[in-house]
């Protein structure tokens, strides 16, 4: 099982604040594979799974954004109804706490994963060993 | 310690015939001064006149909240508005608050019966006193005040609030005696903790803890936490405000100032009186109050009453703590809370359905309220920021009306459990009786 | 009635300064006795007090400045036991601790009696029914004018700030015919009036109101006058100073009246300590002349005024000063509370995840909103971690100066850069 990396950036509830971020990526030919946006009264954070992660976490430090690097785990879920539940009723079942998450759909309408982030990414890889799920490989989206 | 060794300790005979005086007098002001006692003297058949001896106090008609109510702002008050010289105030059962007007000399009453009440737990003028009772109409503030001033004790008026304020004056200044409502000791305990003082090292001897209901585990908490003598305070604004009883060191249940207030027990239903160890509703009749008499003033507390003379030597007669309410009100932070006062805020603000639910807890020994409303079918569906907007707007609108900052939690249309006759509408998890 | 102490308010001026005479040589005798802290000073300045033979030797006294107060606290500069003292109230320092003013029973009399004075002087009297709204509690604003209405024989209705719409309530149902309150508030207030379609002439029996603990303009006192239809006049006071009822406006509006007898006033230019003539603006340095339990002589109020010396027209012998015209620190007022931004800066210095760049910005009807940048480097991409560190932002700055702050968390890099000394106040309030 391997771990993948989400993207995270501080941002204040402004206009152009993500287009910004974005035009960053899109210059160094860097592919966004899964996003999301967690906001609250006047600020938020941005996240995202990119195919260059390391290349990404750099550039956007480099580029003056408030930005850090998070562990998560990918799991597959079938894109159809009840995909998500399933998935998930393993991890409440587990006592895992999902932090976020984000979904990236591998092959639009047949594969997707749940990639979520989790307090102790090490124990909860652990605990998910003998469940029948599929996770994410990072060379796949390299 | 005695404030007025004189009267505390004042004989049974003394003392009944100096109740008897004061309530004659009494009777006469309220019947020739207020309109609505006289009316309600003729309507029971009696006069003055019918008052010959201290028992037939019980001929005398109750009053309640509503009559209250009824004659609000100043219909109780027996003296011109230019000689009362403050107002006091505390919610009401519906609507209208309960107005209380106190003259130059109910004023300087109120000091000395709370003078009396610092003085039975040890208080002297070399007494640093901080007093975080809120200040403003609410009365804990001032009534701890004015008998802190009559002792000449160092007053510090820290009000309520801001924690750390009020542990850095108790550290810095050497504050000796602690008046607050028992839960915010608790609170003030833990902060200080936080803050790296360990609050036993304060040079606190005593604390006057009152306003709301609380337990003798809580007493026993707050001593080990702060190494100080915990003590109840009682009273309300419709009589005094706090002051009408207090613990002496005996912790033995609370003297009542006989030679102010009268205390009876009733049944609450019939209204019969009952005897000494029943418990029963506390009714309490001002004996010299002259801007606003009370007479027979139903106070829905619950308790009874300890006769006889106290191993401090005092001769009043003691109530037990408080055991409950007859009526609805809870007591939140010290403060009078009615449901109907949130009923009031729901039903103002569109977009949420009547249906409600009142939380209360103590997670860190402060009170917290949750007030859960459901939201109206169109709101369910609507933009999540509008929902955060809705949910502001009733909180503020809450706190306008109760004073007191409160949570509000918007659920899905019909989750809240339907009301069959009188509606739950309040869940205290609180733990406030043994 | 026109005045509450005729005799002393009219006093001649000869004999005005002949008795400030005779109570500074008083005060300078005791604390020389009994402040360890004021003698070493005076001998630093080679001064005693039988040095000072007339009124205008007073600028031989050094200044005692709000450092001073901090020295041997919290009683360091207390002339009475324990005992004698019977009141602590503080105010905002540049520190972490307040600034503290004892007083003895005699002291809290004699606050109340210049309050009298001032309430009478605007034409207040029996009978008449002041709502209280300033906060109650460890400022002095409430309570010195509580005990003065009271000496009056006005009925008090203690209310405290907030909570409009029992204000208003309480105005309608208790024909409240006086006000004191900060005037951002009674702004505030005045509009809610308006917009419940209350016609506060018909509905109200106001008739006037005390406004003070922060500075406003000619322009808004028009603008509340003419919305409730009432007089409204200016206040004048600082904790240090026994709190409000050190200077008040008379019925003519014309600059607040200091009471002499009580208070020894100067106006210094701030920055070389020397003496200005009348009619120039300067920082106003206050004595007191009749205080037991802390006197404090040459104080630096830090407040920007000039004092207008022309004989008043209501007959009251007292010099005026004009309004506060500004502050020689950095010190702002919000919901009447003195707050320094030290203080803010010491709480999110002691803060982990922000960085030390911040602003704070004044917006009308008293909005504080805090800016603050955060830490790059402790990002770490949890929302609820930066949720948490901004409640606890504000939940310290609210402890620490009692007003509850708005607070945004920004991106690392907005805020201005401070070259020398920052703007860290921007004032937006038009008041």
């Amino acid at each position: 099982m391997n771990k993948v990396y989400m993207i995270s950036v501080f941002a204040e509830n402004k206009p152009g604040r993500l287009e910004r971020i974005t035009k960053v990526l899109t210059e160094a030919n860097i592919n966004i594979l899964a996003f999301s946006i967690t906001s609250t009264n006047g600020f938020g954070v941005i996240k995202f799974m990119v195919n260059k992660w390391k290349e990404a976490f750099d550039l956007l430090k480099e580029r003056g954004f408030t930005v850090s690097l998070n562990e998560a785990i990918g799991i597959e879920m079938k894109d159809q109804p009840g995909g998500l539940y399933e998935v998930v009723k393993i991890l409440s079942s587990k006592g895992i706490n999902i932090e976020s998450a984000s979904v990236y759909v591998a092959e639009t309408r047949k594969r997707a994963y749940l990639i979520v982030e989790i307090e102790d990414t090490a124990k909860a890889m652990d605990i998910l060993k003998g469940e029948n799920l599929k996770f994410l490989n990072p060379e796949e989206i390299k | 310690m005695y404030w007025n060794k004189e009267l505390e300790c004042i004989s049974e005979e003394q003392l009944k015939e100096l109740q008897f005086q004061r309530l004659k007098n009494t009777v006469k002001m309220a019947y020739e001064k207020v309109p609505y006692y006289r009316k309600k003297f003729d309507e029971a058949g009696i006069t003055p006149d019918d008052i010959k001896k201290l028992d037939d106090l019980r001929k005398i008609p109750f009053t309640s909240k509503a009559d209250l109510r009824e004659v609000y702002p100043f219909g109780m008050f027996a003296s011109p508005l230019s000689e009362i010289v403050e107002i006091h105030m505390s919610s009401g059962t519906t609507g209208k608050p309960v107005v209380a007007g106190y003259t130059l000399n109910d004023i300087e009453i109120w000091g000395e019966v709370m003078a009396r009440c610092l003085t039975m737990i040890g208080t002297t003028k070399n007494d640093i006193v901080q007093v975080a009772y809120g200040y403003g109409l609410f009365t804990g503030g001032f009534g701890v005040h004015y008998g802190a001033r009559k002792i000449g004790c160092m007053i510090v008026p820290a009000s309520a609030g801001n924690t750390r304020r009020q542990i850095e004056i108790m550290r810095d200044f050497g504050t000796t005696i602690l008046a607050c409502t028992p839960s915010y000791a608790l609170y003030m305990a833990e902060v200080a903790q936080e803050m790296g003082i360990e609050p036993t090292t304060l040079k606190l001897k005593a604390g006057c803890f009152g306003a709301e209901m609380w337990t003798e585990a809580m007493r026993t908490e707050i001593e080990k936490r702060f190494g100080l003598n915990a003590y109840n305070i009682y009273g309300l604004t419709e009589i005094i405000g706090p002051g009408v009883a207090h613990e002496c060191v005996e912790k033995k249940g609370f003297h009542v100032f006989e030679d102010h207030f009268i205390a009876e027990i009733i049944d609450p239903d019939t209204g019969d009186p009952l005897p000494e160890g029943k418990r029963g509703e506390l009714v309490l009749t001002t004996i010299t109050r002259e801007g606003m008499p009370m007479l027979r003033f139903r106070t829905r507390d619950i308790t009874s009453l300890i006769e006889g003379k106290c191993a401090c030597g005092r001769t009043f007669n003691r109530i037990e703590r408080i055991r409950g309410r007859t009526d609805d009100m809870i007591k939140v932070r010290g403060v009078m809370l009615f449901p109907y006062q949130i009923e009031q805020a729901i039903l103002e603000v569109q977009g949420v359905e009547p249906h409600y639910q009142i939380v209360i807890t103590r997670p860190q020994h402060l009170d917290e309220i949750e007030v859960m409303v459901e939201m109206s079918k169109e709101t369910f569906s609507d933009e999540v920021k509008h929902i955060e907007n809705l949910k502001k707007n009733l909180e503020r609108r809450i706190e306008d009306i109760i004073g007191i900052r409160v949570k509000v939690t918007l659920v899905e249309p019909k989750t809240l459990p339907r009301s069959e006759g009188k509606a739950k509408r309040i869940i205290d998890k609180r733990s406030l009786n043994e | 009635m026109r005045f509450w102490d005729e005799e002393t308010e009219t006093l001649e001026k000869q004999k005005l300064r002949e008795l400030q005479l005779e109570r500074l040589r008083k005060t300078l005798r005791r604390i020389y006795q009994k402040v360890p802290h004021y003698r070493t000073k005076f001998q630093q300045a080679n001064v005693k007090p039988e040095d000072i033979k007339h009124i205008e030797d007073v600028n031989k006294l050094p200044f005692t400045t709000k450092e001073d107060l901090y020295v041997d606290y919290p009683f360091g500069l207390v002339t009475l036991p324990l005992d004698k003292l019977i009141r602590l109230h503080t105010s905002s320092g540049t520190t972490g601790k307040p600034k503290a003013i004892f007083f003895s029973k005699k002291d809290i009399n004699n606050s109340a009696e210049l309050i009298a004075r001032c309430l009478v002087m605007t034409g207040a009297q029996r009978g008449d029914i002041l709502q209280n709204s300033m906060t109650y509690g460890l400022f002095t604003g409430a309570f010195v004018m509580h005990y003065g209405a009271e000496k009056v024989g006005i009925l008090v209705i203690p209310a405290g700030p907030g909570n409009t719409e029992r204000q208003i309530n309480l105005m309608k149902d208790f024909g409240t015919t006086m006000l004191h309150i900060t005037p951002s508030y009674a702004l505030y207030m005045a509009s809610v009036i308006y917009d419940k379609g209350i016609d506060p002439r018909r509905d109200l029996k106001l008739k006037r109101a005390y406004l003070g603990a922060e500075p406003y303009s000619e322009e808004t006192r028009k603008k509340i006058e003419d919305m409730l239809g009432i007089d409204i006049y200016n206040c004048y006071g600082l904790t240090e100073m026994n709190g409000p009822g050190v200077g008040f406006e008379c019925k003519y509006k014309a600059g607040l009246h200091i009471w002499e007898d009580n208070f020894l006033m100067e106006i210094i230019n701030p920055d070389t300590g020397e003496p200005l003539p009348d009619g120039e603006i300067g920082e106003l340095v206050l004595t007191t002349l009749n205080r037991e339990a802390m006197p404090l002589v040459r104080y630096r109020t830090r407040d920007l005024t000039r004092i207008i010396s022309e004989s008043c027209k209501c007959g009251r012998t007292h010099k005026r000063i004009s309004r506060i015209l500004g502050r020689s620190d950095d010190m702002f007022i919000v919901k009447g509370v003195n707050i320094f931004p030290q203080q803010i800066e010491q709480v999110l210095m002691s803060i982990k995840g922000v960085a030390q760049n911040y602003q704070i910005v004044l917006e009308s009807y008293d909005e504080m909103t805090v800016k603050v940048e955060i830490d790059r480097e402790l990002f770490d991409g949890r929302i609820e971690k930066l949720v948490r560190m901004k409640e606890e932002i504000v939940d310290k700055i609210r402890s620490t100066t009692m007003v509850k702050p708005k607070v945004e968390l920004l991106e690392p890099g907005t805020l201005p850069i401070s070259e020398g000394k920052a703007k860290r106040v921007i004032d937006n309030r038009t008041i």
